[in-house]
């Protein structure tokens, strides 16, 4: 049914109708509404018997989460930011035990400096943790990616994280359409767990394996996230004819990639989440112009759809990637991972890091983004709107002074003062 | 095959006389004992913790008609038991990671509660390190929210799995990897140390005790009585470890019996918080006995001793003593 609701409270309430057994959560902003709303379900009975479990840190909400998994509890917890980095140690083992969690990620930055607001480096520093990672564009789809969520994970005993952006998708009233609880039983069978704690059967999980077997636990770890490349279409596809819309968004394609107007595009720009919606505007206000520009976005980073980024780009004169985190000392991390789906051929690729910790990526912004990329003045590597002047100041001081003092202190002072 | 029957046994109450009395025999002598940590694993000779678990969990199996799902921190237990593809645990186990051994459990016992599966019971198992140290916050998490749980320290006093490097309940002056008996300060500092059981009790959980593998009578019977209560419960055992120690695989149980008589080591019972039971003292020794047959103190003996330093320990003892009434000399 179509309703105003913020986009936390929608998830939620999807969460709600997925009935999850045990739902475990530490408190972090912009992940808050989120958990708030499922206590408040839980206690009023809307979900079950699930068991709603406060715990005292992050690393102990994954590891809550790890026990009633693995004792066949359809398990959910949702975090951020350092909340994520908090439980980097679980999030590691529970991939490497393969046991099907679904996460919210509500994508917030990290500090140092401290900063509450919308980046993904959070989620992006776990892309390599054996975790599906799938990425909402809008509220919609974070709501209904999390469906999508649990019949990926249960099927392939993998977790999965749903990236949604923080405060502006977490925190954003929109009309949506929340999952119906019927439909969403008839899509998500019951959890049949691969391997649970079970007095009848008793097995020995998480046992100490040396050089023998350790390569092949891995190598099965990645062939899961192969096999999910095959899997992330076929659940796509039972989702639309389910519920009666991609469970990825408007321009959905089979899960995995979204496409806009990129069949006969020159310029494309790549993105990852709600960014994707002011990147489609300014398609549209360019389109007007007869210039052609496309869009594509990423929803399955993790496994990344190799042959379908491939296949969407390898037409393109210019590709640029708008990234909401980088790799200090390298560059784009989601750039590089497109010029390994490109390899060989030879498309120019621009990465442009924009939005960090909270900073609004604007329509003027992109527009301009595309204007550059167009008549080649677009460094390869760049950020967006950077405030060159004071970046100068701070390292003319560290030039002049050796004890110059904190320097995020330095530049607020500066900001302050100019 | 028959062994023929000694019958100095008749009468003896040690634990694996088998000749006692339905009421007084322990679930160790039974024949239907579970060997819920089996035979053929890999722990060192005279193991106080491999001694310990087997008795924790063949009584908690006892208690429960055999339904317990046990969660195992990381360390000496979990790499002797599972070294893949072999198991001694004949029970639903798991290993996670070295500090979440109680919230894992916790996530367990809250899986059971949603499955209505109130037959089912969680034992969780740590060494001190994953208990003190890096488990510590999630352990009084779980204590704090008496999440139906029994946690259970094995307490070796050391990290030994690494080998042996000072813990947070490492005693004063004891020689680790970590405190080496050199320099002016030789050993571990002589700190207030972290006692759990303490800190556990001011959570004012329903249960906790603490036992010694020199009383495994006592230690069956504490944990018999852990499972048949609900909430957070604690339980810490002292096991003295050969290797860490540096003592005699034989004297296991002869060190772990002079821990607590000295009156290092005071084995007591709470509820709620409160002291309801204390292990008397039968023969009051003197901390030297303990300490003397113990590698990891012979820098404080000899012509190059520290007679100040044992001094200072005994004081721990006295102290200990007199707070639990270890002698019974209260009225």
């Amino acid at each position: 049914m179509l309703q105003q609701i913020e986009g936390s409270k929608a998830v939620a309430e999807t969460i709600a109708a997925c009935m999850p057994d045990v739902v475990c959560a530490y408190p972090i902003s912009p992940q808050t509404h989120i958990v708030e709303a499922l206590d408040e379900l839980t206690r009023l009975g809307k979900i079950g018997n699930c068991q709603f479990v406060n715990v005292e840190s992050e690393f102990s909400a994954m590891s809550v989460a790890i026990g009633a998994s693995a004792t066949g509890a359809r398990t959910y917890t949702a975090t951020a930011s350092q909340g994520l980095l908090f439980m980097v140690e679980p999030v590691y083992n529970a991939s490497g035990l393969g046991l099907p969690i679904v996460m919210t990620v509500a994508n917030r930055a990290i500090g140092s400096p401290i900063n509450i607001w919308n980046d993904q480096s959070d989620s992006m520093s776990q892309r390599d943790s054996g975790w599906i990672q799938l990425y909402a564009q809008d509220n919609q789809s974070a709501a209904d990616l999390h469906i999508l969520a649990f019949r990926l994970a249960e099927e392939l005993s993998l977790p999965v994280m749903v990236c949604m952006d923080g405060f502006i998708l977490t925190h954003a009233m929109e009309e949506i359409d929340v999952a119906d609880i019927d439909l969403v039983q008839k899509y998500l069978p019951k959890f049949a767990p691969r391997q649970v704690l079970d007095p009848q059967d008793p097995v020995s999980i998480g046992a100490m394996v040396g050089p023998e077997a350790f390569t092949e636990v891995k190598y099965l770890g990645h062939f899961k996230q192969l096999k999910a490349l095959e899997i992330i279409p076929e659940l796509s596809e039972q989702f639309e004819e389910v519920f009666g819309r991609p469970a990825a968004g408007p321009d959905d394609y089979k899960g995995l990639v979204t496409k806009y107007h990129l069949e006969d595009a020159e310029v494309v720009l790549v993105a990852l989440g709600s960014v994707l919606g002011t990147i489609k505007d300014a398609v549209d206000e360019h389109r007007k112009n007869g210039i052609k520009v496309g869009a594509m976005g990423i929803t399955s980073f993790r496994p990344f759809p190799l042959d379908e980024v491939r296949k969407s780009l390898k037409h393109a004169q210019k590709i640029v990637v708008v990234e909401r985190a980088f790799a200090p000392g390298v560059g784009g991390i989601v750039s590089s991972n497109i010029r390994t789906a490109l390899s060989a051929i030879d498309i120019k690729i621009n990465t442009v890091v924009a939005g960090l910790g909270g900073r609004p990526i604007t329509l003027k912004s992109i527009s301009e983004l595309v204007d550059k990329a167009l008549y080649g003045s677009l460094p390869e590597f760049s950020f967006m709107d950077l405030d060159v002047e004071l970046v100068e100041r701070e390292l003319e001081r560290n030039l002049l002074t050796r004890r110059s003092g904190p320097m995020a202190e330095n530049l607020l002072k500066d900001l302050g003062t100019r | 095959m028959s062994t023929p029957l000694k019958f100095y046994q008749v009468g003896s109450f040690a634990v694996g006389n088998r000749l006692l009395g339905d009421e007084q025999l322990s679930v160790q002598s039974r024949s239907d004992r579970t060997n819920s940590l089996t035979s053929g694993h890999r722990a060192c000779q005279g193991c106080g913790e491999a001694l310990g678990a087997r008795y924790v969990m063949d009584a908690a199996m006892a208690a429960t008609d055999g339904k317990v799902i046990a969660v195992n921190a990381t360390g000496c237990l979990e790499v002797f038991s599972t070294p893949y593809p072999e198991t001694s645990w004949r029970l639903p186990w798991m290993h996670s990671l070295f500090g979440n051994a109680a919230p894992v459990a916790t996530g367990v016992a809250f899986a059971l509660k949603a499955q209505g599966r109130s037959d089912i019971r969680v034992v969780a198992q740590g060494g001190d390190g994953g208990t003190v140290d890096i488990g510590f916050g999630p352990l009084s998490g779980m204590f704090e929210r008496n999440d139906d749980v029994l946690y259970v320290c094995y307490d070796n006093e050391a990290y030994m799995n690494t080998g042996v490097q000072r813990s947070g309940a490492t005693p004063p002056a004891a020689r680790t990897n970590t405190t080496h008996a050199v320099g002016e300060n030789p050993g571990a500092s002589f700190t207030q140390g972290k006692n759990l059981p303490k800190i556990a009790m001011a959570h004012g959980i329903p249960y906790v005790a603490t036992a010694s593998v020199s009383d495994l009578h006592d230690l069956e019977e504490k944990v018999t009585k852990a499972m048949s209560m609900h909430g957070a419960r604690y339980l810490h055992v002292l096991v003295p470890c050969p290797l860490g120690w540096g003592t005699r695989s034989e004297e296991t149980i002869k060190l772990a019996r002079l821990a607590t008589e000295s009156g290092l080591f005071p084995v007591y019972e709470a509820e709620d918080g409160v002291v309801t039971a204390t292990k008397k003292i039968r023969k009051q020794v003197p901390v030297d006995e303990y300490l003397q047959i113990q590698k990891r103190f012979s820098h404080l003996f000899g012509p190059k001793g520290n007679p100040e330093l044992v001094k200072a320990i005994q004081e721990i003892a006295n102290r200990n003593i007199a707070e639990f009434d270890l002698l019974g000399e209260a009225q």
